[in-house]
């Protein structure tokens, strides 16, 4: 919904050859502290700054790496296309470009895998396709994977990144937000768990459906997540906003997420949590 | 009725100040309505109306977005945009309607949640977020009347029904057109053709089965015109929870999950 500034932060990126996951070539500026970084030294340290600690976004397959045991991976046979329901000219040819430019098929990849030896159903967000925005596509996955969660009695994660629900499918896309919840209310009568992390940045309809039920949230450090976009919200009070205003760290102290936890930590944490939800049939 | 009018026009009529509120509604429909107050937690928020009315026997929860007619009824109102606790005060009458097994009917007519220094704070996107969850629950049945403007999650917060209606002239969106048209085409002042292209007629929403019934309506409401439009909701309404009366707890709440599941628009690549 919300993706004004985000998205123009995020072209404004991409112009600069930065930002998302790292680009071709031997360096990359850290937008943060502005230092030339070598780019194998931030993969090396989970696609953050080595100097002063900036979260890089990062590619599904990346993040998968990250947290997924390698090769347990099996991603869900969806093999799905939008309807164009509002019959835009541009669409399917933007997303033709994306899916060859960014060799991702929508905004969300599913399936499942193994964190540390423990099964999990994983849905993983991506920036670099329209924003992280859902449509029909990315609802409709997110929706698939929830069912499979609660068939294979399964813990879900998800990581969300997203300006929120995509414009271009128009009301079909803020549909998509009653669907997930609703398939959410199966998951939690199952009694399974359910664990949402918030990336950069996290907005509009994905912040005001999945990302925000989840049974534990975590966020990594910086993220901007908020309902509205900085640059409505600034229009509408007619000031400038706090510093700090939506990040990660804004909202634990606020009370809408259980933790923070830096990428390096991530799995160790996941798999942990899942330990401990575990035991319900004592 | 007859003569088609464009997206904009309706965006227009379902804007016009004058047009009639959900307690205009709530008023000529329900019998004895009782406002209750209050999220139990904050505030009340009174950008939405929470309480009971009755037609006939039948017991209602009623939870409805309220607009001001005056520029003071709107500042307290705060223009029919909900802040979180709007959207608490509204899960805690869902649970109250479902403990005492009434049928719950919401009124759909906002610009969209308030976005908000305060909002943000208070958690404007947990606050959606949960009260779709709950409604998406609730073992009574559901029904959603859009009476003017549907924008965004504010509107959807409170639109997870088994069956949704729309008068004639309101609008259902995403955004609102000129937010949309700033956002996808980088040019606010394109906001007539992107109502245009938006698909948020009632006509529009009920082939894409996002609406379940279209109510008529004049272009220009007379009061007389205004009681044969709450007379058709009120026989809808009564039609509907009939039906539902004879379908098990679950099958309501199935109900309500296969129609949000199916909204798709989607094909096989």
């Amino acid at each position: 919904m919300i993706v004004d500034k985000i998205e123009k932060r995020e072209t404004g990126a991409a112009n600069k050859k930065s930002n998302i996951d790292i680009p071709i070539g031997q360096w990359i500026k850290c937008d943060n502290c502005k230092d030339i970084l070598y780019k194998d030294d931030v993969r090396k340290n989970f696609n953050t700054c080595p100097n002063c600690g900036h979260y890089f976004r990062m590619h599904i397959g990346k993040r998968l790496s990250l947290v997924i045991d390698e090769g347990t991976y099996k991603k869900f046979d969806l093999k799905l296309d939008t309807t164009n329901p509002l019959g835009l000219e541009d669409y399917p040819k933007k997303l033709k470009t994306l899916r060859e430019k960014t060799d991702l098929e929508e905004a969300v990849a599913c399936g499942t895998g193994k964190i540390k030896g423990e099964d999990v159903v994983i849905c993983i967000m991506d920036s670099g396709f329209l924003m992280g925005s859902m449509g029909a596509v990315v609802g409709e996955k997110i929706t698939y994977s929830i069912e499979q969660a609660v068939k294979l009695k399964l813990p879900l994660i998800i990581f969300a990144v997203s300006g929120g629900a995509r414009m271009q499918e128009g009301i079909v896309s803020l549909m998509q937000m009653a669907k997930t919840t609703a398939a959410l209310t199966k998951l939690d009568e199952a009694g399974l768990l359910y664990i949402s992390v918030l990336t950069d940045p996290t907005y509009g309809g994905v912040t005001a459906s999945f990302a925000s039920l989840g049974d534990i949230i975590l966020a990594e450090p910086g993220a901007m997540i908020g309902f509205a976009g900085p640059r409505v919200i600034e229009q509408t009070i007619g000031e400038s906003l706090p510093e700090g205003f939506q990040t990660a760290e804004f909202l634990l102290e606020h009370g809408f997420i259980d933790k923070i936890v830096e990428r390096k930590d991530m799995k160790e944490t996941l798999y942990k949590l899942i330990q401990y939800h575990k035991g319900g049939e004592a | 009725m007859g003569k088609e009018i464009s997206a904009w026009e309706r965006v227009e009529i379902a804007r016009n100040p004058k047009r009639k509120t959900s307690l205009d509604y709530i008023n000529s429909i329900f019998d004895d309505f009782i406002e209750l107050h209050g999220d139990r937690n904050f505030k009340d928020d009174k950008a939405i109306v929470c309480g009971l009315g009755k037609i006939g026997k039948q017991n209602f929860t009623i939870i409805a977005e309220q607009k001001g007619r005056t520029t003071k009824e709107n500042i307290e109102r705060n223009f029919g945009m909900p802040n979180p606790e709007s959207y608490r005060k509204a899960i805690r009458f869902m649970k109250q309607a479902e403990k005492f097994n009434r049928p719950v009917i919401t009124f759909i007519d906002t610009k969209g949640a308030y976005p908000g220094l305060g909002a943000e704070e208070r958690g404007q996107g947990e606050a959606i977020a949960k009260s779709m969850f709950e409604m998406a629950k609730l073992k009574v049945p559901v029904i959603s009347i859009v009476i003017g403007e549907g924008s965004s999650g504010g509107a959807l917060a409170i639109g997870v029904a088994n069956k949704v209606f729309m008068l004639e002239n309101a609008i259902y969106s995403i955004l609102s057109p000129e937010g949309y048209s700033s956002i996808l085409w980088k040019d606010s002042s394109r906001f007539k053709e992107a109502a245009e292209k938006m698909k948020l007629t009632a006509k529009d929403l009920y082939s894409m089965k996002v609406i379940d019934k279209i109510i008529k309506e004049p272009i220009k409401m007379e009061q007389e015109d205004f009681e044969s439009v709450s007379n058709s909701l009120k026989k809808e309404i009564k039609k509907e929870v009939s039906r539902m009366s004879k379908l098990s707890k679950d099958d309501i709440v199935e109900e309500r999950y296969a129609k949000f599941r199916n909204i798709k628009e989607l094909v096989e690549k």
